[in-house]
């Protein structure tokens, strides 16, 4: 009895993992080939007209990065109700979907994230018929590097990776060198964070060697490892979530970090400012965006609601809400003069010449992960 | 209860007069305050948790002043309010079914031998010891292609609707089955087999055997792994965001996809207000013990 | 039930863990199978994977970097584990000596502060632990009592703190369920018998407890092996363990396979250390009387 129950408990077991273990395989990878992307969205297209909109969708958003009181507008003007999820990182957010999550209408990635997930086929090709106030965007966003001609995705926001301090205890930083060349007897030393991300950090030491940030030339990316352990000195530590309260609250004096971060903490302490170092730095966009996953009910509600974000009042709202840069020209008219001539916010057209995108760089993403778990975990000089 | 005249045998005299004695020596006094000191020691951030709830900006690190905004925001924030009743739905029900495996798990493990134990005792601790991230990704995986998918249960709570995927609750028993079974075998391991013995003789059925000698004597543990799991589901982020579809969200996943764009003083609002509540209980609970007899309890609390 | 366990021992056995088998076997360890499967593929260049099978995740995980990550977490876990038995064995001795009512009650508010958000509590221990603002240096150095701000924060020392914090009950819960209704003629006999109360504590105390250490221990080590938010917050992000480096493999390099190949290496060495831990403890134990 015992025996036979044994035997033929693990035989199930046995079979289960087996088949288990096989499961997965004739499965394609989580990401569809982007052949396949392209049949459905174009054969899509046509029948959008007759698709009635999903009375409810999700949209996947940073958190706080939209005004309520716009999914109420939204849905009492046309009865589809919007329902938030949030993530904290593109990363998050793509691991999500990769895993095979459905059941968005909408996504925020940004710039760089939209390349990726446009080579791996996520999204869905957006029909510009359903989308009349595109023409809203300033010229420059309706043809961004990594998506011309908005033919994935419509910007939502922008801003800048500089460098926020507090003016009342240190001048302001004119270059990265405050970083990389730090100067042990400054206010600051010891008291400076830098973000946590492989990419933003390597940029900023990219920038200040005066190479491109999207290199993956070896020997670039030693020297600014180098740079980067170097500056680990300096540093109370890396942070990607907490920096400028830690400059608000006085902890820290100086932090690598994006821009309307900065300026919500100005609300705290009106002696946080941000500025962008001579060499340059990082400008990146959110987009709003349709997973390929999405029924085209939901692609049609998804539409109206890309629709709605850009008018002018609408985008207005957003930068009222969230602090950052709108990239709806039409939007401008709704909004503050003094928001609008902020150059932590709106950044002067010869410092905007010196931003760049961060690129996706594929294979290299490894290299710079690697070189970067390098750098945290050396000790400190 | 029937099994407390059992354990307490013998209360001799001497017993009685040793243990006031050793009551009032050093020991006694220093334990208590070592006892003292741990809980102050576990309520010291919190006590800072509820201060900047009141707190006039949107920091959770910098005082600048009193307010009750938050606890405003909070009450008109459906969205919050929601989360955290999924929390405490899928907390309630994973902890319910993760105690009753659990528990017959730690009884086959650790009071029986038999063929395929190591096996077992690997299964048992591997939840345990495998990465939140790679179990999280798994399992999103797993619920996909296996066609589970994320489907929600529709459940109507006192007014308020929930839509809890099955698979956040599925997840949430997979990791808390390990950690309840490791602390009722811990508190079985401990436990005299002779009671159970002597119980058989008088009773002489499984049955009653179980559910009045062994049941009892087990529920320290029971209840220490009840609670652990009930802690570790409220409190988990990675696992419930990556297995919960779309539209659904318990209050760590809230909270944690604030983290970039600045966690506000609202969510230390939802926290005091979750902890006067459940302080309350316990308050409540001693009132009511208060008025009633002073009957050993057998530790299994509210 | 004797003559049932004689004849049948097996059958009760499994019946009992029927429930937990089938749960575990099909949602635990068949996903399973979906890591160990990953960690032989190659990488999808930003996430996912290619199905191509491949040694070469295993090979990167004995790199040196890696290996010395992980001896470090190994012993941020192992200092972590040693301060939460030092400091939860009379926690749980204390709770397990009051008046039954008073335990639960006890237990209970062991419990309630950790109902309160992971994060905000970080935080809290963050706004008493900052170098320059925080609460504990501000009045040390306003009281006169130091003049120059401890560093308190962004090393090794807030790291353990942050996890001897979270993981304390983990370690009591446990103890105290073998400590609760601990036999006290049985601890009466012993004071009899022996002179001091140290001689007490080690051989019948202890002996008694150490499932609860055995359980608890592990409860604690291995959690804060991987613990990865709290390194990052209270560590100040300036070293790393090893649980930080398994979750960016999944949620900033996209390499899947990979994280999938060091979270298998981790718990493979994990389960190994566990069981023989296990086995080793618990027959000591059952000699001790």
């Amino acid at each position: 009895m015992k025996y036979k129950l044994t035997i033929l408990f693990s035989a199930l077991v046995v079979l289960g993992l087996v088949l288990t273990a096989c499961g997965p395989k004739p499965e394609p990878a989580p990401a569809p080939a982007p052949e396949e992307t392209e049949a459905p969205a174009a054969t899509e297209a046509p029948v959008a007209e007759a698709v009635e909109p999903a009375k409810e969708i999700v949209f996947f958003n940073w958190s706080e990065y939209i005004d309520p009181e716009i999914y109420t507008l939204f849905e009492d003007e046309t009865g589809i109700k919007v329902v938030e999820d949030n993530f904290s990182s593109n990363e998050e957010m793509l691991a999500k979907l990769q895993g095979g999550a459905t059941g968005y209408a909408l996504i925020v990635p940004s710039d760089y994230t939209v390349s990726i997930m446009k080579d791996e086929g996520m999204l869905a090709k957006l029909d510009h018929a359903n989308i009349p106030n595109l023409g809203n965007l300033a010229e420059q966003f309706q043809n961004v590097p990594y998506d011309p001609g908005n033919e994935y995705c419509v910007p939502y926001q922008w801003g800048t990776t500089g460098i926020g301090y507090l003016d009342s205890e240190v001048d302001e930083p004119t270059s990265w060198a405050v970083f990389f060349d730090p100067d042990p007897t400054a206010p600051y030393y010891g008291r400076m964070t830098m973000l946590d991300d492989a990419r933003e950090a390597f940029a900023a030491a990219l920038v200040y060697l005066g190479y491109d940030i999207n290199t993956t030339d070896e020997a670039q990316l030693e020297e600014a490892k180098e740079l980067l352990i170097k500056a680990k000195a300096a540093l109370a530590g890396y942070d990607s979530d907490i920096f400028e309260d830690l400059i608000a609250s006085g902890e820290n004096l100086m932090a690598h970090g994006w821009n309307g971060d900065f300026l919500v903490a100005q609300e705290e302490n009106e002696n946080v400012a941000y500025t962008i170092p001579q060499e340059g730095g990082v400008v990146w966009v959110d987009n709003v965006c349709i997973p390929i996953s999405a029924t085209p009910e939901q692609k049609a509600a998804g539409e109206m609601f890309i629709d709605f974000l850009l008018r002018p009042d609408i985008g207005a709202m957003l930068s009222d809400y969230n602090w950052y840069a709108t990239p709806n020209a039409a939007a401008e008219a709704n909004l503050d003069e003094e928001f609008l001539n902020d150059p932590a916010v709106y950044p002067p057209a010869e410092v905007l010449a010196k931003l760049q995108y961060i690129e996706p760089v594929g294979e290299a993403e490894a290299i710079y992960q690697r070189l970067w778990d390098e750098v945290k975990s050396a000790p400190t000089p | 209860m029937s099994s407390e005249s059992i354990t307490q045998q013998v209360p001799s005299m001497s017993r009685r007069s040793r243990w006031a004695r050793v009551k009032k020596s050093m020991g006694e006094f220093s334990l208590s305050l070592y006892g003292w000191g741990g809980y102050f020691f576990l309520y010291l951030p919190i006590v800072i948790l509820v201060i900047f709830s009141f707190n006039d900006s949107r920091s959770t690190a910098q005082w600048s002043g009193f307010t009750f905004d938050w606890y405003g925001e909070m009450i008109h924030d459906s969205q919050i309010i929601l989360s955290l009743w999924n929390s405490l739905f899928v907390a309630v029900i994973s902890t319910i079914i993760s105690v009753v495996i659990g528990t017959l798990a730690a009884m086959a493990m650790e009071r029986h031998v038999f063929r395929g134990k190591l096996l077992m005792d690997a299964v048992l601790y591997l939840p345990i010891i495998i990465p939140d991230i790679a179990m999280a990704i798994m399992l999103l995986i797993f619920f996909d292609i296996s066609g589970i998918g994320f489907e929600p249960w529709k459940v109507s709570l006192f007014g308020i609707r929930l839509a809890v995927p099955y698979s956040v609750i599925i997840s949430h028993v997979a990791f808390n089955i390990s950690f309840v079974a490791i602390v009722v075998r811990a508190r079985l391991a401990q436990m005299d087999r002779t009671l159970e013995e002597a119980a058989q003789d008088l009773y002489a059925d499984t049955w009653q055997t179980f559910w009045k000698v062994t049941l009892p004597m087990m529920m320290p543990g029971i209840m220490g792994g009840a609670l652990l799991a009930f802690t570790l589901s409220l409190d988990d982020f990675v696992i419930t965001f990556f297995t919960s579809g779309a539209g659904f969200n318990t209050l760590p996943v809230r909270v944690f996809s604030m983290i970039k764009k600045g966690v506000t003083p609202k969510i230390n609002a939802v926290s005091s207000l979750m902890l006067v509540f459940s302080l309350a209980l316990i308050g409540i609970s001693l009132l009511l013990r208060k008025g009633g007899d002073e009957e050993p309890t057998i530790g299994i609390g509210l | 039930m004797q003559r049932l366990f004689a004849r049948y021992p097996a059958l009760r056995a499994w019946l009992l863990l029927l429930p937990a088998a089938t749960w575990l076997f099909i949602f635990f360890i068949a996903p399973l199978f979906i890591v160990l499967v990953y960690s032989f593929l190659e990488r999808g260049t930003y996430g996912g994977v290619v199905w191509q099978f491949s040694l070469e995740n295993f090979r990167r995980t004995f790199d040196s970097l890696y290996f010395s990550t992980f001896l470090r977490s190994f012993y941020i876990a192992a200092v972590t584990t040693f301060i939460c038995l030092l400091l939860g064995f009379p926690l749980a001795y204390y709770i397990s000596t009051r008046p039954p009512q008073r335990r639960s009650t006890l237990i209970l508010a062991l419990m309630i502060p950790f109902w309160t958000n992971f994060l905000i509590r970080t935080y809290a221990w963050l706004t008493l632990l900052r170098t320059n603002t925080g609460l504990i240096n501000v009045s040390l150095m306003s009281l006169g009592i130091i003049d120059k701000p401890l560093p308190l924060f962004g090393n090794d020392f807030a790291i353990i703190l942050g996890l001897v914090y979270g993981w304390l009950p983990d370690m009591v819960l446990p103890i105290y369920a073998t400590l609760e209704r601990l036999d006290t003629s049985l601890l009466e006999a012993a004071s009899d018998l022996y002179a001091s109360s140290s001689k007490v504590f080690r051989r019948v105390i202890w002996p008694l407890s150490l499932p609860g250490v055995v359980a608890g221990s592990m409860l604690v080590f291995i959690p804060s092996l991987g613990a990865f938010v709290t390194p990052a917050i209270l560590g100040g992000g300036k070293s790393l363990m090893i649980g930080n480096i398994i979750s960016n493999q999944f949620l900033a390099a996209h390499d899947w396979p990979f994280g999938s190949a060091l979270s298998f290496v981790m718990m493979a060495v994990m389960l190994l250390a566990t069981l023989i831990y296990f086995r080793s403890t618990t027959s000591e134990e059952r000699m001790q009387p």
